[in-house]
């Protein structure tokens, strides 16, 4: 056994010396002569086009919501409009926003999108060091010159959600529950118990929200925004509690939601949010009662599109039911049960906003 | 246990535990080095020239096998013999080739050109050599240096500032790592098993988040007074858990995932949404920020992101490692690890000893939590502030062996691995988990010596030490 520990030092030495000698003549062979031109840099682009790029939250691209939102209004810009190229870089943690957004920054972006109010602080701090760079952020509000921030009241939609469900509860008594309690969520919650309390005052009528209460800020949250079985399980208990239209604001967990009314045969209903659950879930379409649309697809596009064709991104947008930035998607199977007059009113409640003559005092609303 | 084998253990990694820790895959150990005996001298070693191969040096090996060797000879042989360090470097290689491979396949030329694979076998390879080829070259020049900035700046076309940009992120990506690398290294060589890094870190990170924005410090006072908030809140979860041991038995496994879940998301998500500290204006949760001057200055430059975490992490090293080998409580600590009840009647108070473990170790993953609050944006206390730090902390520490300078060279390799990788999103839309897929299997690879081993056909000894830590760490 001597013997061996003799060999095998022989042997790391050679191999050190391996590493060592490859690593010199490597560092040799890359040469130290004077380079030639830099290579061309503009502030735009390669060939001409239009280079949009985002940096996701920690999230990820794949998140069933904004982050999958925003990258598909870039996909669906690059498809109308071939000057624009598009690109995405994935944050693994709050860490990676700063650094992410400066390497965009860099790789001369035209247009560097942050995605999620968290990033607001490192995409302020790289938008003041970058001056000339154009940016733009969504679901937060950052006040500089070049950064285009996009908001989105979806209070608004949730409200005559709420309406809505107030006036198709057989049982008197509708839920809601969220992913986790943080103000992008809670604002559908809000809108939606808003909604409620205002049929009941207008109709005289006492339904019940279960899993939410405004005012106190207290409810019901299934801390994950992928567990189907989660969704599942606090259905099942809204249910059992005599519920019988839900509203999940919880991304994939959700889905836990619209798997358990659809086997009701048209006793109990969902409520989708984000996207229309008709075209994101079509399988259980014959269970959504509607759904409450955030447009973070159509505003991206729309700005990507508009600064390739040059126009100043600036400012801010807020997407409310008066621009179609947010709105409720149609009844689809629902269409024929749903009322006429509940329907009209849920129009009117939704005029009635636009118009200001109903006020959400949800404190989650963009500002 | 003699210091005579457990102060070379230290310095210098396997190189102490060369003479007894034989266990060759082809030839019959001798009773004596089956045994494992740290002790046994290799007086014996029944000369068995496998392949025609003995060398003689014989004045070599007895110097190696003897105990009062001097310190020239322990690093000598540290970096030739070098076991542990050859099976590391070789986990990496290994992991890289691996990670090549899911790269060249993730890839959709190569996907596009093996549909013809066998009447052009070429283009498949050509694919896949441009993919891995510049993946790579893009994880090297985001993280340690980029030859072609480094060229222009040599004749004056490019600022050093940019030239030092990757090596300042990956010190900045490091220092978290180190950190609570540290803090589960050092249970480790007590025996315990930290699994609550993320909790401490996050706590770390609460306390220096709070102290830091409370009061509009002046300068210096502000930074100390922020990392001993950061320091203070570590400590006081690892303290929770090292009392619930020292106390009532109950085990740190247990109650570190446990305290975890309790420091984030359920304590900080309703700290921070608290009037007077959510930040002004803001519905969402997050809290104000930490002032100027409680944050960490910046090494070289306010356009480089590498600032005095790293100092005040490596610093932590030393200090963890002038515990271990020179004071009476280190050696307690290890005594501890080694055997509990050995040390118990040998009269060392070990409820004392985990307590003091615990909150030591807390410490150093506050001080990661820290380091991330203080040091660049996110400079405010958010639920997922401290990321992943605490878990991947655990694999820096098993990587590293347990031992601090290990630690560091881990922390730092991870560093580079994460900072790597986000220039590798931005050059070649290589997805940010190639990365991750690459320091997990450094690690499987590294606890996995064997493996490595068979693969690389090292007839080297038994190597690494990292099974017995892992062992300690749950028995203990």
């Amino acid at each position: 056994m001597r013997k061996e520990t003799v060999l095998r030092r022989v042997r790391g030495v050679r191999l050190v010396t391996v590493l060592a000698v490859g690593g010199l003549s490597l560092a040799l062979a890359a040469g130290c002569g004077k380079p030639p031109e830099k290579k061309a840099d503009g502030g735009s682009g390669s060939g001409g086009q239009y280079k949009a790029c985002m940096v996701t939250d920690t999230g990820g691209i794949d998140d069933h919501s904004f982050n999958a939102s925003a990258w598909q209004g870039m996909q669906d810009a690059k498809k109308d409009d071939s000057k624009v190229a598009i690109q995405n870089t994935q944050s693994s943690s709050e860490q990676d926003y700063e650094p992410n957004l400066t390497k965009f920054v860099n790789a001369k972006c035209d247009l560097v999108i942050g995605v999620g109010g968290l990033m607001s602080d490192a995409l302020t701090k790289v938008a003041k060091a970058n001056p000339k760079q154009k940016f733009a952020i969504i679901d937060a509000s950052v006040d500089l010159p070049n950064v285009y921030s996009m908001q989105f009241n979806t209070a608004q939609p949730a409200f005559q959600a709420g309406y809505l469900a107030a006036g198709m509860s057989k049982t008197g008594k509708v839920a809601t529950y969220g992913g986790v309690n943080i103000p992008p969520v809670t604002i559908y919650m809000d809108g939606f118990w808003e909604g409620v309390q205002y049929y009941n005052k207008a109709k005289h009528k006492n339904v019940q929200v279960l899993g939410w209460n405004e005012k106190s800020k207290k409810g019901v949250f299934a801390n994950s925004f992928t567990d189907q079985n989660k969704g599942q399980s606090l259905t099942k208990t809204f249910i059992s509690q005599g519920a019988d239209i839900i509203l999940p604001v919880a991304g994939g967990t959700a889905l836990g939601t619209a798997a358990t009314t659809v086997k009701s045969g048209g006793k109990q209903s969902t409520i989708f949010v984000d996207f229309d659950g008709c075209v994101s879930a079509k399988n259980y379409c014959s269970t959504f009662l509607t759904s409450v649309t955030k447009g973070i697809a159509a505003a991206v596009q729309k700005a990507v599109e508009g600064g390739q064709q040059g126009k100043a991104l600036t400012g801010s947008y807020i997407g409310d039911l008066s621009n179609d930035g947010v709105g409720l998607a149609p009844y689809h199977d629902w269409e024929s049960k749903v009322p006429a007059a509940l329907q009209k009113d849920v129009t009117q409640v939704g005029a009635d906003i636009k118009a200001g003559k109903i006020t959400i005092t949800s404190g989650a609303q963009p500002k | 246990m003699s210091s005579d084998d457990e102060k070379p253990a230290d310095d210098s990694g396997a190189a102490g535990h060369t003479p007894g820790r034989d266990d060759e895959p082809t030839g019959q150990p001798t009773p004596a080095s089956r045994a494992g005996d740290p002790d046994a001298k290799p007086t014996g070693g029944t000369p068995k020239a496998q392949d025609g191969k003995g060398g003689t040096p014989k004045a070599r090996d007895g110097k190696a096998g003897d105990p009062r060797r001097t310190r020239t000879a322990i690093v000598i042989d540290a970096l030739t013999t070098a076991n542990t360090a050859t099976v590391t470097v070789l986990a990496v290689v290994l992991a890289l080739v691996v990670g090549a491979l899911v790269i060249a396949l993730s890839d959709q030329q190569v996907l596009d050109s093996m549909q013809y694979f066998f009447s052009r076998p070429g283009d498949t390879f050509s694919a896949a050599w441009q993919a891995v080829s510049t993946a790579y070259a893009a994880l090297f020049t985001g993280s340690i240096v980029d030859p072609e900035t480094l060229n222009y700046a040599w004749w004056g076309m490019a600022s050093w500032t940019q030239v030092l940009t990757p090596i300042s992120e990956t010190l900045t990506y490091a220092a978290p790592l180190i950190g609570t690398g540290l803090a589960v290294g050092l249970a480790f060589r007590a025996g315990m098993f930290n699994i609550g890094a993320q909790g401490q870190a996050m706590m770390g990170a609460i306390g220096a988040g709070l102290v830091g924005f409370v009061l509009p410090w002046p300068p210096v006072i502000g930074v100390i007074a922020a990392v001993l908030g950061g320091l203070l809140g570590g400590s006081i979860w690892g303290l929770i858990a090292g009392w619930l041991k020292a106390k009532f038995g109950a085990h740190e496994v247990i109650t570190t995932i446990m305290l975890n879940y309790i420091a984030a998301p359920s304590f900080v998500t309703w700290l921070v949404v608290q009037h007077g500290i959510q930040q002004p204006g803001r519905n969402d949760p997050i809290s104000k920020p930490v002032v100027d001057n409680a944050q960490l200055p910046h090494l070289f430059g306010s356009g480089l992101r590498a600032n005095l975490a790293i100092i005040l992490v490596v610093a932590a090293a030393i200090g963890v490692s002038w515990l271990l080998r020179r004071s009476t409580l280190g050696f307690e600590f290890r005594a501890v690890g080694s055997n509990p009840n050995a040390s118990r009647t040998a009269g060392i108070n070990i409820d004392r000893t985990y307590l003091l473990v615990m909150i030591f170790a807390g410490a150093l993953a506050g001080l990661g939590g820290a380091a991330i609050v203080l040091g660049n944006t996110p400079n405010s206390i958010t639920p997922s502030v401290v990321g992943n730090i605490g878990f991947d902390g655990i694999t820096v520490a098993l990587l590293g062996r347990g031992k601090p300078v290990g630690t560091v060279l881990a922390g730092l390799l991870f560093g580079a691995l994460q900072a790597g990788a986000s220039q590798m999103q931005v050059t070649s839309q290589i997805p940010l988990e190639v990365s991750t897929i690459i320091q997990s299997l450094i690690v499987i690879f590294v606890a996995a010596p064997a493996l490595v081993k068979a693969v690389f056909r090292l007839r080297a000894q038994r190597v690494g030490t990292i099974g017995q830590n892992l062992a300690k760490g749950w028995n203990g």
